[in-house]
């Protein structure tokens, strides 16, 4: 099978859809004849032209609140915002419109819109390096998508932009150069199926977005040292697919959850607590977290190094749960 | 028959009188919600739009079905002048299966596409972006309706209000800004809000027309809105209208309206009650005869209070709806 990089699979997936309907438009600061801060559009304008690649002024909030107009009148649009922290601005848009307006219309309205963003600590500095997953997951009509492959990097963004309803998609800096398999022609990948990307029988690793790459690495690691690890990708984390998880462990009876986002409410205490509520009789030791610590993300490589994950520690947090 | 005013506007009878027809169906209709929230009909917070007809009701005359309005918390006059049933609004503030949106939302959540209607909002603001992005939307559809957004003094200091005028100035969007001046945002004062001497003068800052009108005039509401929406339909972008206007009950029902604005203020402004004068317009211009109006008038009054008792009437929603729709 042909390799791609995680970026030119996902490039590849908007430019089919973008082909396939003319209602799909794309957002953002320097998307246009650019072609994108991450490479996410380049070739398309020449293709299709400024009303579906809008280079935008730096109003984040406001061709959020645009797009969601849009979106409800039966345009498809796709909102490249770069770095997730520059989201943030347009928050009040995503909770109180987008996200409800089908809702709160009793299903009069639907919002199909994709707001993808770049995601994670890579030198990038506290106003660049924001995870955030939480958030999106706490909020009902949200789907959250984080894709770690290329090959679901593109299946998951026609997923996304097919879908009648708001998708928060997530692409971690980290992960944009990663070169993998892609399928050839159409490829979709469902949401709320999660992928075991190594099989193994003493622990269950869940990672999240990058942290599933370390994860990988940590399970060489542990495999040197006779313990087999399980690593799953979620792949969406609104919906989970606890199943894939609760199956996993119901094998392994160990959980460690790995997410370089904060441990407070994040992703992972949702999926220790769903675990602990629907498995609990199949667990041997208590859900272990590995989260980023609880500061903003730092800037230089040593202070950057000491507050993500890695596979060294993601290793050592193993071993540890192997004793419990 | 045919009305002048001041301006070189002129309509026929038909239309004279359907711009009465909307304001009377908006200012009954009102008063039903009145009296239903004194009775502890309305289980939420209601926002009257009384004193303000005239500007939902000029704009509202030149839209179809396939244009789409944004509205605001102060919605419900938004709502009748652009087609929705008044018993689905209302059926709607009383949290009503019946209502537009099976009791979801109450007053601030009326939405109707059948009709181009997508919502009154609680939060101020969205509507200038939601509106420029239906504008948005018709760009790439190659088709010419057209967005429209109501809101206040106090949304035109939102920043929604700086970043939707000028990406719809720079994409010449298909958009018609509609500002409500009723001088108070909540109770702020706009001119201790802002030192803008004029709202529709920021327009010129974004590169298109604003204009400033007497919101209680419907004529010149009216007249405005035409070229506001022809000169959108015709791709030749927006424009801001800015409508002088008042409302005369408190911020919402059951809120203590005293301490920022006079009674002599609010008395002068009554005075001025838009359908008092459209009425009188009409008739001294031989337009429509007194007993026309009132016939028009009893009519009317009689669809609000049907529209009332068919709201209490109507069932509570089945619990176990609750969470349908939220996703696709």
């Amino acid at each position: 099978m042909r390799e791609l990089t995680f970026t030119d699979a996902a490039r590849e997936g908007l430019a089919e859809e973008m082909a396939r309907d003319d209602m799909i438009f794309v957002v953002g600061e320097g998307i246009g004849a650019r072609g994108g801060n991450f490479n996410t559009t380049v070739g398309l304008y020449d293709l299709y032209g400024e009303k579906r690649l809008r280079d935008t002024p730096i109003s984040e909030r406001g061709f959020t609140g645009l797009c969601t107009g849009a979106a409800v009148l039966g345009a498809r649009p796709v909102i490249d915002f770069m770095f997730l922290d520059f989201e943030l601005d347009a928050l009040g848009e995503i909770i109180n419109q987008m996200s409800r307006l089908r809702w709160m219309s009793n299903g009069q309205v639907k919002v199909p819109i994709v707001l993808r963003g770049g995601v994670g600590l890579a030198s990038t500095g506290p106003h660049h390096s924001a995870n955030l997953f939480s958030i999106f997951m706490h909020l009902p009509g949200l789907h959250v998508v984080t894709p770690v492959f290329p090959a679901d990097a593109k299946g998951l963004l026609k997923t996304s932009i097919r879908t009648d309803d708001p998708v928060i998609f997530l692409e971690h800096k980290k992960l944009m150069k990663l070169k993998g398999p892609v399928p050839d022609g159409e490829h979709l990948v469902p949401f709320g199926q999660a992928s075991v990307v190594r099989q193994g029988k003493d622990l269950t690793i869940v990672g999240i977005s990058f942290t599933v790459i370390e994860a990988l690495n940590a399970a060489n690691l542990l495999e040197k040292e006779g313990i087999s690890a399980e690593v799953i990708d979620p792949r969406t984390l609104a919906p989970l697919d606890l199943a894939t998880i609760l199956e996993s462990v119901s094998k392994t009876h160990r959980l460690l959850v790995v997410d370089e986002d904060f441990s407070p409410c994040g992703a992972g205490a949702e999926i220790a607590a769903q675990v602990m509520e629907q498995g609990f009789y199949e667990l041997d030791a208590p859900v272990r977290r590995l989260n980023g610590a609880f500061v903003p993300g730092p800037y230089s490589p040593p202070l950057e190094a000491a507050v993500i994950p890695s596979a060294q520690s993601i290793a050592k947090a193993a071993q540890a749960l192997m004793v419990e | 028959m045919l009305i002048k005013n001041d301006t070189d506007l002129v309509l026929t009878k038909e239309q004279a009188v359907k711009l009465l027809r909307t304001m009377l169906l908006i200012r009954y209709c009102e008063e039903q919600v009145v009296k239903s929230y004194a009775r502890g009909d309305i289980p939420g917070g209601v926002h009257m739009y009384i004193g303000e007809e005239a500007v939902a009701t000029g704009v509202c005359a030149h839209l179809r079905d396939d244009d789409a309005v944004f509205s605001t918390h102060r919605g419900h006059g938004h709502a009748i002048a652009k087609g929705m049933k008044p018993e689905k609004i209302i059926a709607e503030v009383m949290g009503k299966a019946t209502g537009c949106s099976g009791g979801r939302g109450g007053s601030m959540h009326l939405f109707d596409p059948s009709v181009g209607f997508y919502g009154t909002s609680g939060i101020v603001g969205p509507s200038i972006l939601l509106a420029s992005g239906a504008g948005y939307a018709a760009q790439l559809a190659k088709n010419d309706r057209v967005g429209v957004a109501f809101f206040g003094d106090g949304g035109s200091n939102n920043g929604a209000f700086h970043e939707g005028l000028n990406m719809a100035g720079a994409w010449q969007l298909p958009v018609i800004f509609v500002c409500e001046n009723n001088m108070y945002a909540t109770e702020v004062p706009f001119s201790y809000a802002s030192k803008s001497p004029s709202i529709a003068g920021r327009a010129q800052g974004y590169g298109f027309p604003g204009v400033e009108v007497d919101g209680n005039n419907v004529l010149a509401v009216y007249q405005a809105a035409g070229e506001a929406v022809s000169r959108a339909r015709s791709g030749n972008g927006p424009t801001l209208i800015e409508c002088h206007t008042y409302r005369t009950r408190a911020h919402s029902e059951g809120m203590r309206d005293t301490g920022y604005r006079t009674q002599a203020e609010v008395e002068a402004w009554k005075a001025r009650d838009p359908i008092k004068w459209y009425k009188a317009t009409l008739m001294a211009d031989g337009t429509a005869t007194q007993e026309e109006i009132d016939a028009l008038e009893a009519a009317i009054q009689k669809t609000a209070e049907e529209a009332a008792n068919f709201a209490r009437q109507s069932p509570m929603p089945d619990p176990t709806t609750v969470t349908n729709y939220l996703f696709s």
